[in-house]
């Protein structure tokens, strides 16, 4: 029982990670059309952003929490301006395959540059340490991750859903034409909105330093994932990448706790039954087909 | 005389397939054959029915693993072998097929590439049959009659085989069910409303694909004397897309060109594979921004222009006639 505990609190990590990712994904997917190949490579990047904070100018976690999405945002906008854009006529498996380019180019490059080894990174002071919770007593710092996870979903599908420059973002993914016709610029939301989704990676990825070693390779294996959540939850849907990005976190590791083998397969499992059953994902609608 | 000159260039390619191991390694010379032959097979679905697979690494890996255990296990000769490494998986990508297809364009991408994602994993785990990280080594390569340790003995073993792999994805593309393809491609609900349940063909076809794929990872396997978990990974994948684009989508033989050139960079940058990754990396970037016909049609245009004037002046036809004619 205690270790089912466990394990549910566990899930409730890996599915913040996902969330995080997935939630970018769709923001960017939503107003670019563009998937994101590179979001895994952007969250390591993050990671890395920390870690060199700390080492290079002794800047601590909760600074880096703050200055490292700002900066690989801003690196992701460059990234956009120069790249990105130039593929937005085109069918969106360029972009795909672009960014995937990249994906080989940033992951190598830090690893020709910092070696493949992991390298550790201290949770912060306050946060050390377990706390209760429940049946199990469990480390401070991963009930933070949760907890910050959900505060910044939450935020996220506000801003969206509930104010006007959500209004914006939300009618340039509907209707793009329509929007520009009632005299809303939309081009001038690109770029920012890019930015923006590839901040919620980097800030996934500064979440992780302290719980996961930083490694060039360490966001490889985490798109695939985030890429079956998207799927799950319905491409470009906000509500549907959170939600599945935890459910999917969570049945995992349950799953686990009958065989630990079943971990990494259970989130292609359940895209495949997603794809019988509903193939727009359970929050999808058909019309976001392209 | 025109039949002479039309099986001109395979007789050219035949040749050249033949010198290719006394030009360069012979293992690199299987290794260009056997990513065409994967590449092709991304193609085949790619450039003639519109589907972009990022999960064909499966294919091949599946092949690779189940000819090496089917040789390791059984001592069959390699052909069979490599049969079987096809069988496999085409096998796999029956159920595989059946699902991706219910969506298109970028999200069958990514589909695909779960799909082949799990399938490492499965790999990753089940280390009583794929030997989990270490993988498969010593896998043996026999065959009745012949002797086969070199690698340049297996190369023209196995080179039947390879091309009777390139010989089945035209003779797919080629024929009717292969058009049916491009309209399906070109328009899909026209081709269903001209009565074809569109569903079929492009199971088929993604299954004829997963069994081309699966061919050369099985030749792989025996040829290099290994399976590894690597074959099966996400990477593996991209690089067969990006042989396919940089030789040109829709084009077939361009993939061997594209395999010619990848893997001879890939050779000089053996020595630094991180440093390999960034080069692979840059030359999608490139490709993708600035080279989207890729080679095969570029240079078939460049032929065009210096010899097709002459021609369709005299005939006395169009260009965009003598290209449907041709294709």
């Amino acid at each position: 029982m205690e270790y089912i505990a466990l394990q549910l609190f566990n899930g409730l990590v890996n599915g913040s990670f996902y969330a995080l990712l997935s939630l970018g994904l769709a923001v960017i997917f939503g107003v670019l059309r563009v998937v994101n190949f590179a979001h895994g490579a952007l969250y390591m990047l993050g990671a890395f952003a920390a870690y060199l904070l700390l080492q290079d100018f002794g800047v601590g976690f909760w600074v880096a929490l703050v200055l490292a999405p700002i900066a690989i945002g801003i690196a992701g906008m460059v990234l956009e301006r120069l790249l990105i854009r130039r593929l937005y006529g085109l069918d969106p498996l360029y972009n795909f395959l672009l960014t995937f380019g990249l994906t080989l180019m940033i992951q190598d490059g830090v690893r020709l540059r910092y070696g493949l080894q992991g390298q550790p990174y201290p949770a912060p002071a306050e946060l050390a340490g377990s706390v209760s919770a429940g049946l199990v007593a469990y480390p401070t710092y991963r009930l933070f991750v949760i907890a910050f996870s959900i505060v910044v979903c939450i935020a996220v599908w506000y801003v969206i859903e509930r104010t006007r420059l959500g209004m914006i973002v939300r009618a340039a993914t509907e209707r793009p034409e329509l929007t520009r016709a009632l005299g809303i610029n939309v081009d001038r939301w690109v770029t920012p909105v890019f930015g923006f989704g590839v901040a919620l990676a980097a800030l996934g990825g500064v979440l992780a330093a302290p719980m996961r070693n930083v490694s060039p390779l360490m966001g490889s294996e985490l798109i695939i994932f985030a890429f079956a959540v998207v799927v799950i939850g319905g491409m470009g849907s906000i509500a549907g990448a959170v939600v599945a990005g935890f459910l999917v976190g969570v049945l995992a590791s349950l799953a686990a706790v009958f065989n630990p083998a079943l971990e990494n397969v259970v989130a292609f499992a359940l895209m495949a039954v997603v794809l019988l059953v509903r193939p727009a994902g359970l929050f999808g609608s058909l019309e976001a087909r392209s | 005389m025109t039949r002479v000159l039309r099986l001109l260039p395979y007789a050219v390619a035949i040749a050249v397939a033949l010198a290719l191991p006394r030009a360069m390694y012979p293992v690199l010379a299987l290794d260009i054959l056997l990513w065409g032959l994967f590449a092709m097979s991304v193609d085949l679905l790619l450039g003639y029915v519109g589907l972009l697979s990022f999960g064909h690494a499966a294919f091949w890996g599946l092949g690779a693993y189940a000819a090496a255990i089917a040789a390791k296990s059984t001592g069959v000769p390699f052909a069979i072998a490599a049969l079987v490494g096809a069988a496999a998986s085409a096998v796999l990508a029956v159920p595989f097929g059946y699902l991706a297809i219910r969506r298109r364009g970028i999200y069958f991408a990514m589909v695909t590439l779960a799909f082949a994602q799990l399938v490492f994993y499965v790999a990753n785990e089940w280390r009583d049959v794929t030997g989990g990280e270490n993988g498969l080594h010593g896998v043996p390569r026999t065959f009745p009659g012949l002797a086969l340790g070199r690698s340049a003995d297996f190369y023209y073993a196995a080179l039947p085989l390879i091309l009777l792999g390139y010989a089945l994805a035209y003779r797919i593309v080629h024929s009717p069910f292969g058009h049916v393809l491009v309209a399906i491609r070109d328009n899909e609900p026209r081709a269903q409303a001209l009565g074809y349940a569109t569903w079929r063909y492009k199971l088929l076809a993604f299954v004829l694909s997963g069994g081309l794929a699966g061919l050369a990872g099985g030749l792989f396997a025996l040829g290099n004397g290994f399976a590894s978990l690597d074959l099966l990974h996400w990477t593996t994948s991209g690089q067969a897309v990006l042989i396919t684009i940089l030789g040109g989508i829709g084009t077939l033989w361009g993939s061997l060109l594209g395999a010619v050139i990848v893997l001879e960079l890939r050779d000089a940058l053996t020595s630094a594979p991180e440093a390999s990754g960034v080069v692979t990396g840059a030359v999608f970037v490139v490709i993708v921004l600035a080279f989207r016909r890729g080679l095969w049609a570029t240079g078939r245009d460049a032929l065009r222009r210096i010899a097709a004037p002459a021609v369709s002046a005299r005939i006395g036809i169009s260009e965009g006639e003598v290209r449907h004619g041709r294709s």
